[in-house]
């Protein structure tokens, strides 16, 4: 059974959303994504610095089975790509496998319009998508 | 979607299930694909690989049906071989590639031999369907994929894990030599020294009746020696560091055996079979296109269809298969390229998405 955290915001993609302090947001994958893919072996961000739209792919995740694009879930900046993840960094893209929630976050972003998290789903919409 | 008869056990080993050629199958278990795989490199895993097809080709002119029908030099197999060859189209493809397993003749009538024929379970219908249509020989077929399970345990410790469930001395069973005998109790299973592994061990078939009671007979022997259930996803890992073909991967309808490699299997000395002539043509005047292995000098892994770039950055060929190698820790994967770049050492690119990846051509196998 697939963990779903209330208080987040979703994508039909399977990218969570939480908005933290003014327009800045954190972005992960969710639970259920993070099982269809299966281990994780390296994430790929090189849109660090980049204004992107709702939609645009902002990294790479790599599983032994699959290569799955990330997208952003609603447009904005990306601030920063999880250090404890990234190659440069922990490598150590396992983390989003044992907390999709926590410690295996992926970009921190800054939001360009806030009225565009209106269109993401809630928890118990996201539950239904993936029932 | 079809379920295996030990579908209830894989679910309380906690098995993912994912569908494949049709089938309900574990595609990894508690551990994951990469502890899966390094499990049956080093130790000894089983996989219920029952989804595959058996047919039982049963006559006088027996081995003339294989033999039209084939790539290898069937002939050539004693009662307790088999060989690995294709089922060539006629033109110039491959319908499937199969195991030939020449039986013995206990429940022959006189002058008549027996061969089970081991198939893709995603071609089983196609397969059943080619072959029967090729069939004007006195021969006949019996589809016996339903009732039949296989259990393939592979890896080094195979033989020792088994050998308490038999009186057959599996350490000294040759590669790809079989005998049918009673294993745990069961009468009538098919112990074979084959696998889609590289890792050396034995696939059993048997009927799916004693499917439970043979796999925990299994997993009792093999207790000491740590042994564990394995998903596909680990199996299609292990054969390709060892370069074996996936078929609707790396071979198909549109492929020929000769680009794909597959020379070794090709008897064209033998006399005449499917698209033979075609393959005579290939092997004199070359093929445009060959089957590759080539590691990725990136993190990124290519995945089938990612086109494949000579490195001036023109398109020469595509992914057929690949995947991070558990074993060599880098992204390996296979792919048909233009002649002129199949050399080992021919640097090459690989598009992933916006990405450019470099790779080089390797030999293969890759471990």
């Amino acid at each position: 059974m697939s963990k779903i955290e209330s208080g987040l915001k979703y994508t039909p993609e399977h990218e969570w959303f939480r908005l933290e302090s003014g327009n800045r947001a954190v972005v992960g994958i969710t639970d259920f994504a993070q099982g269809e893919l299966g281990e994780l072996v390296f994430v790929e961000v090189p849109t660090v610095g980049k204004s992107l739209k709702k939609g645009d792919v902002f990294g790479t995740v790599e599983a032994v089975k699959t290569t799955s694009d990330l997208f952003m879930p609603i447009g904005g900046k990306v601030l920063e790509f999880n250090e404890a993840i990234s190659e440069s960094g922990g490598d150590n893209p396992g983390l989003i496998n044992e907390d999709p929630y926590g410690s295996g976050w992926i970009i921190k972003m800054e939001a360009t319009d806030l009225s565009e998290v209106e269109g993401l789903l809630d928890g118990e919409a996201y539950q239904q998508l993936i029932h | 979607m079809k379920e295996l008869a030990l579908a209830e056990i894989h679910k309380s080993l906690g098995a993912r299930m994912g569908e494949f050629a049709g089938f309900n199958m574990p595609i990894y278990y508690l551990r994951g694909i990469t502890e899966e795989h390094l499990q049956v490199r080093n130790k000894v895993g089983v996989f219920d690989v029952s989804h595959m097809g058996e047919f039982i080709v049963k006559g006088k002119e027996a081995l003339n049906l294989i033999q039209s029908l084939t790539t290898n030099d069937a002939s050539k197999l004693e009662i307790g071989q088999a060989q690995y060859s294709c089922l060539p189209n006629l033109e110039g493809g491959i319908v499937d590639d199969l195991l030939v397993y020449r039986l013995d003749e206990d429940q022959c009538a006189e002058g008549e031999q027996a061969f089970m024929l081991v198939v893709n379970a995603g071609n089983i219908d196609k397969d059943w369907a080619w072959i029967n249509a090729s069939n004007t020989f006195d021969t006949r077929l019996i589809n016996i994929s339903d009732q039949t399970a296989l259990l393939a345990v592979q890896g080094p410790l195979a033989a020792r894990a088994l050998q308490p469930l038999t009186s057959i001395s599996l350490e000294e069973m040759a590669y790809y030599t079989f005998t049918k005998g009673q294993f745990a109790g069961v009468d009538n299973v098919l112990i074979s020294a084959t696998g889609y592994t590289g890792a050396g061990g034995f696939e059993l078939y048997f009927n799916e009746k004693d499917a439970i009671p043979l796999w925990q007979a299994i997993f009792d022997s093999g207790k000491s020696l740590d042994i564990q259930p394995v998903g596909l996803g680990a199996r299609d890992t292990l054969r390709l560091e060892k370069g074996y073909c996936l078929y609707g991967h790396d071979i198909d309808d549109t492929t020929s055996p000769l680009e794909a490699g597959l020379g070794w299997i090709t008897k064209l000395s033998k006399g005449p079979f499917s698209s033979s002539e075609i393959f005579a043509q290939q092997k004199k005047d070359g093929v445009k296109k060959k089957l590759v292995g080539f590691k990725v000098n990136d993190r990124r892994v290519p995945r089938q269809h990612y086109s494949i770039l000579d490195s001036e950055g023109l398109p020469i060929g595509t992914v057929t298969s690949g995947t991070i190698s558990p074993s060599l820790g880098y992204p390996i994967g296979m792919g048909y390229v233009e002649t002129s770049c199949s050399t080992p050492g021919s640097l090459i690119r690989i598009k992933a998405g916006e990405r450019m990846l470099d790779a080089e051509v390797v030999k293969l196998p890759f471990l």
